[in-house]
Formats: C-alpha cells, sequence, structure tokens
C-alpha cells in the first residue's frame, strides 16, 4: 500500500511538479514514459514517487515515446488506470499510437509540456505538439499555470475514465513558462484527491480471460466509418461530462474552470482569444487597456478539444472585433484558433472582424505591452467597423515587418 | 511587485536559490514566481533566474522584468556589462566578489553609481559548506540588505526548505547565510 505523501496547504511547485504529484495522487496502475525537455521532470519526479514508496503503480522504462504510447495502449486495454507524460519530438514520435489509444476508446492521461517542434531545434514553450495531436481524437485540456496544471490533471483521469467518455486525455501546459516556474499551488491532501478521482473502472479489460475482447480490429468500408463517427459522437458528447467534473471539482476545492473561460469580456467591444500561459499575461494587458479606455477582453477555450465552437460564438455576439492568437507556426494558412473561432462565429451568423496574430513560437518572450498593442490594433478595426489592420501579424518578430492578407 | 534577477552559472544554484526565496515568502502568504532562462546548457554557462514577490496573484508570463535587485553569485559575471540591463537608479546590487568596492568599481564601470552591495559568497559557501555553491550565503546576503523579513523568521523558513538534505549540509549552510548576513557590505 502506497504511503501518504505530506503536503502542505500551500506548496511552491512548478508545474511539472504539480503534474507530477496529481499522477501520484490518482494511484496510476502503469506510467510508461521516455523523458524528454521540458516534461523530464514529471517522469523524474514520479520515477522518485515510486522508488521512495509513495506509489503502488508499474513504471515502465521504454526506449522511444512511440514504445512508451504502445505500453500505455498494451497496460490500457489489459485493464488498467495509465499515465504518460511528453513534449515536442517525443509528442511527434507518437503521433501514430495516439490515433490507436483513441479509437480503441483506450481513456489514457498525458501531461504534455508544450514544446516548439524541430527544426530547427528549439526546447523551448510552443503549441506546435498541441496542434499536431489536434484531430487524434484526444480531448486537450489547457492550464496557464501551475496549479492549473495539477487541477486539470486530477480532472482529466475523472473526464477519461467516465463510461459516457472512455477516450483519452492531455493536459497542455506551456513549456518552461508553466512547467519550470515556481509558484504557488494548493494541493489537495492524497485521500481527498483519489476519492475525487475515484478508484479504477475497467471496461472491457482484455485480462478478463472469461470475457474475451478484441482491440485494434480491421474495419474496411463496411464499419471503420461507424467506428470514426461513433468515436466523434463521444467526443462531441463529452462536454456534458467534462462541464459535470468541472462543477464538482469547484465543490471540492472552490475552483471554478470552464469549457470557456473569458475575461472581463462582458461590456468588450475588442476580444483576443488566446490559449495558455499568454491568457494571464494578456489578463494584465487588459486592465491596462481599460485604464486607457479600451474595452477589451479575453476569450479561451480550456478544452480546445471538444472545441466549444457554439459557447465561444455566443460570448462573442456583442464584440466588434476579435483577434486569435496563435502560438504555433501556421504554415500556409491562417492560425487554427483564428479559424475555429472564424467558424464559430460564421455558423451562428455573426460577423465580428476576425483578425491571426502569430506569436512565442520557441519560447520568444511575450510581454503585457505587446499584448497591449495588438488590443490597440483590433481596437482600430472594432472602431472602422471593417478590417483596417493586416489578416495576419507577428508579435515580436523581429527583422522587417511581416503580415499576410 | 519586487523583482529579483539573478546572475549566475549554470551549476551555483540560482535556480534553487530562486525557488528557495520564492518558497520563504510564499510561506508568509505572498504569492511568488520563480524561474530562469535556460538554454540547453551545460555547466559552466551564464544563466539568469528570476523571482518575482507580489501580494496579489503573479499573472505576467513573460520573461522580461525591470529587476528591483540584481543578485550576482558568480565573481566573473560581475563583469559583465548584462547585469545592469533594464535596471533603473534604484535597482540594488549585490555581487559575489574578493575585492573591495572600490577595486571592484574601478574594474566594473558599468556598476559605478549603481547602489552596490559586495560579499564574497564563493569563500564563505567553500569554508562553511565546502562547496562553491554560492547560492544560499547570496541570500543570507539579500535579506540583511532588502530587510524583506525578519532574519529569525527567514532562518526558520530555509532550515525547513533544506529540511531534505544531510544534517552536515544544513548546518553548513546555515552558518554561510549568517556569516553573510554579517559580512555584506
Amino acid at each position: 500500500m502506497a504511503e501518504r505523501y505530506e503536503l502542505k496547504q500551500k506548496e511552491v511547485w512548478d508545474g511539472n511538479m504539480a503534474a507530477s504529484h496529481a499522477l501520484r495522487q490518482a494511484q496510476v496502475d502503469v506510467v510508461a514514459a521516455y523523458p524528454i525537455t521540458p516534461s523530464t521532470p514529471i517522469v523524474q519526479n514520479y520515477a522518485q514517487f515510486l522508488a521512495d514508496g509513495y506509489v503502488d503503480g508499474e513504471f515502465v522504462m521504454v526506449e522511444s515515446e512511440h514504445s512508451a504510447m504502445s505500453a500505455c495502449v498494451g497496460a490500457s486495454a489489459a485493464g488498467g488506470r495509465v499515465a504518460t507524460a511528453t513534449s515536442s519530438q517525443g509528442y511527434a514520435l507518437m503521433v501514430e499510437v495516439l490515433y490507436q489509444a483513441s479509437g480503441m476508446r483506450l481513456p489514457i492521461v498525458m501531461t504534455v509540456v508544450n514544446r516548439a517542434l524541430a527544426s530547427p531545434l528549439n526546447i523551448h514553450g510552443d503549441h506546435g505538439d498541441l496542434y499536431l495531436g489536434r484531430d487524434a481524437g484526444w480531448i486537450h485540456l489547457i492550464a496557464n499555470n501551475p496549479q492549473e496544471a495539477y487541477d486539470m490533471t486530477l480532472c482529466a483521469f475523472k473526464i477519461a475514465e467516465n463510461e459516457k467518455v472512455r477516450l483519452p486525455v492531455t493536459t497542455n501546459q506551456d513549456g518552461f513558462l508553466v512547467s519550470h516556474t515556481a509558484q504557488v499551488v494548493e494541493p489537495l491532501d492524497d485521500d481527498t484527491a483519489y476519492k475525487f478521482i475515484g478508484d479504477y473502472k475497467a471496461m472491457n479489460p482484455m485480462l478478463d480471460t472469461k470475457n474475451p475482447q478484441t482491440y485494434g480490429a480491421q474495419t474496411e468500408e463496411e464499419w471503420h466509418f461507424e467506428f470514426k463517427a461513433s468515436q466523434h459522437k463521444a467526443l462531441m458528447e463529452s462536454p456534458a461530462v467534462i462541464d459535470e467534473v468541472f462543477a464538482e471539482f469547484e465543490k471540492l476545492t472552490g475552483r471554478k474552470y470552464n469549457r470557456v473561460e473569458t475575461y472581463k469580456l462582458d461590456d468588450a467591444d475588442v476580444a483576443l482569444v488566446v490559449m495558455g500561459s499568454a491568457y494571464e499575461t494578456a489578463m494584465v494587458a487588459v486592465d491596462k487597456a481599460r485604464e486607457e479606455g479600451i474595452k477589451a477582453g479575453l476569450i479561451m477555450p480550456r478544452s480546445f478539444r471538444p472545441f466549444p465552437y457554439n459557447e465561444i460564438a455566443e460570448k462573442l455576439k456583442n464584440v466588434k472585433a476579435v483577434a486569435a492568437l496563435d502560438r504555433s507556426a501556421p504554415m500556409g494558412a491562417m492560425g487554427a484558433l483564428y479559424n475555429e473561432v472564424s467558424g464559430a462565429l460564421a455558423a451562428n451568423g455573426q460577423s465580428s472582424i476576425m483578425t491571426n496574430y502569430i506569436y512565442g513560437l520557441g519560447g520568444r518572450d511575450t510581454t503585457a505591452q505587446h499584448i497591449l498593442e495588438v488590443i490597440k490594433e483590433t481596437e482600430k478595426n472594432a472602431k472602422a467597423g471593417k478590417r483596417v489592420t493586416d489578416l495576419q501579424g507577428f508579435i515580436n518578430l523581429r527583422g522587417p515587418k511581416l503580415s499576410f492578407n | 511587485m519586487l523583482q529579483i534577477r539573478w546572475h549566475s552559472r549554470a551549476g551555483q544554484g540560482a535556480v534553487t536559490g530562486a525557488k528557495a526565496l520564492a518558497d520563504v515568502m510564499a510561506r508568509t502568504g505572498k504569492y511568488v514566481q520563480a524561474y530562469s532562462v535556460y538554454g540547453a546548457e551545460k555547466r559552466g554557462a551564464p544563466m539568469t533566474a528570476y523571482d518575482k514577490i507580489d501580494d496579489n496573484p503573479i499573472l505576467d508570463h513573460s520573461k522580461w522584468m525591470t529587476p528591483d535587485y540584481v543578485l550576482v553569485i558568480d565573481p566573473s559575471l560581475v563583469f559583465q556589462e548584462e547585469i545592469v540591463d533594464n535596471t533603473t537608479d534604484d535597482t540594488v546590487f549585490i555581487v559575489t566578489s574578493h575585492m573591495s568596492k572600490e577595486d571592484l568599481l574601478s574594474i566594473a564601470k558599468h556598476l559605478q553609481g549603481k547602489k552596490l552591495y559586495v560579499i564574497d559568497a564563493i569563500k564563505i559557501s567553500q569554508e562553511e559548506i565546502g562547496r562553491a555553491i554560492p547560492n544560499t550565503p547570496m541570500l543570507g546576503a539579500f535579506i540583511k540588505v532588502s530587510e524583506i523579513i525578519p532574519f529569525e523568521d527567514f532562518l526558520v523558513s530555509i532550515e525547513d526548505i533544506l529540511s531534505k538534505f544531510p544534517k552536515k549540509i544544513i548546518e553548513g549552510n546555515l552558518r554561510a547565510i549568517k556569516r553573510a548576513y554579517e559580512e555584506v557590505k
């Protein structure tokens, strides 16, 4: 029986430490992982907890991330609670198996520390890996600080394992800006955290030899479409469970999470869509903008998948101009948040003026002042009643100004 | 918000020092951020670490800051002009050096006119801890200069934070902290 870990009411943890304690408290049966910067400390801390007697489960060392996710698939299909962690290139190497995990409806939890994808090689934070897994059939939750990295990881198990969902979930935190930034975190004690998540309920476990099961069957044109449609349906219907889990978490902790987070949006003329640690930096920028008389606000999908398109459109219905800020190289298009939000508005007959900004690639610093400048540009569109700024701009990019129309 | 920037070489303990200071201040009810700016560095490469301390939750996740204090824990980095980047006339510098303030200023001209304190944190850590890990003595000097919390309260918290180490290491660190508190000029 694992020993209880004595925690203070307030700890000073970075995002990695927060995520590893959440994994420990979930009493995961199998963690299979291949450490990679900047998520290495999640795996390292977890192995330390195991060695010190705080974890009962198995820790499987593997030779690559492809193997890590493959071992997770095997252990989850066998009937255990399973988790792992990765970043960037490791995430990329897992991609094939991410689709296997979701297709087999395995409720694996993966704590992702977001990092840029090579080339050129870069260890710092951006959302290139998150966007890579966008269509992999996983639920993707976003954490903006170490407290949220802890909270989202606890919630992830409860969402993934719900009988109506049974889908894998990633929790995402920005590399270094959250993963290596120590802040005050208020953890739950071990018993309360475990009770919130609950015992693992295996569904169709392969180790139940009296009820043989097939995982990962071949389906050609007669059934493949139905499988994928039912998987998509589970994702599309998961918001009800996510809301339920967030409500229960609020009752327990007083910390309220929403699938769509907003800041000072109610009377806003201008809104920014932004996800991750920059959402909090943008809160500082919004306060400055309001001191200068600009009615600015923020909106963020807490669940990037399933994407809360109708909720976002509803909350933006009185906003005149919207700038979507994407922390990933868009490579020949507008950024994903721009596209998703534009689609959401169009689907609801709304016509806020939309622009796109790319920021923070490879860890490039994005300050409140940079974001304030974006708010001011967006306000020009709101005032003119049409787009007078460039369609796609770049924040804090060195060299001559780059933009696209 | 109080903002502190550490200049160090990788392996000298600036990250640990910054996190320990954040931990100490969090115990007084403050909100904190402690982080560092990394490359994929080897031991010995120059690096910076940061503390932000405030009465309210700290939302700004940008790395940029105008430090109130600059703590330099490697004696050779004192001579790098980068240590004065983004500082103001009010920024207080506490630097590790075996030199007197006068001798130091005659070479490190970028520090002339700055509010400067000197402590030989390398020598203290070598003599008291047995290794050149100048982070904890720098904290002792910082507490003396900043008066951010009573020294006795600091000692109670830091002893608890160091409690995972062997007794000999804890005692050495506490001696180094107390000596730096007395010797910083």
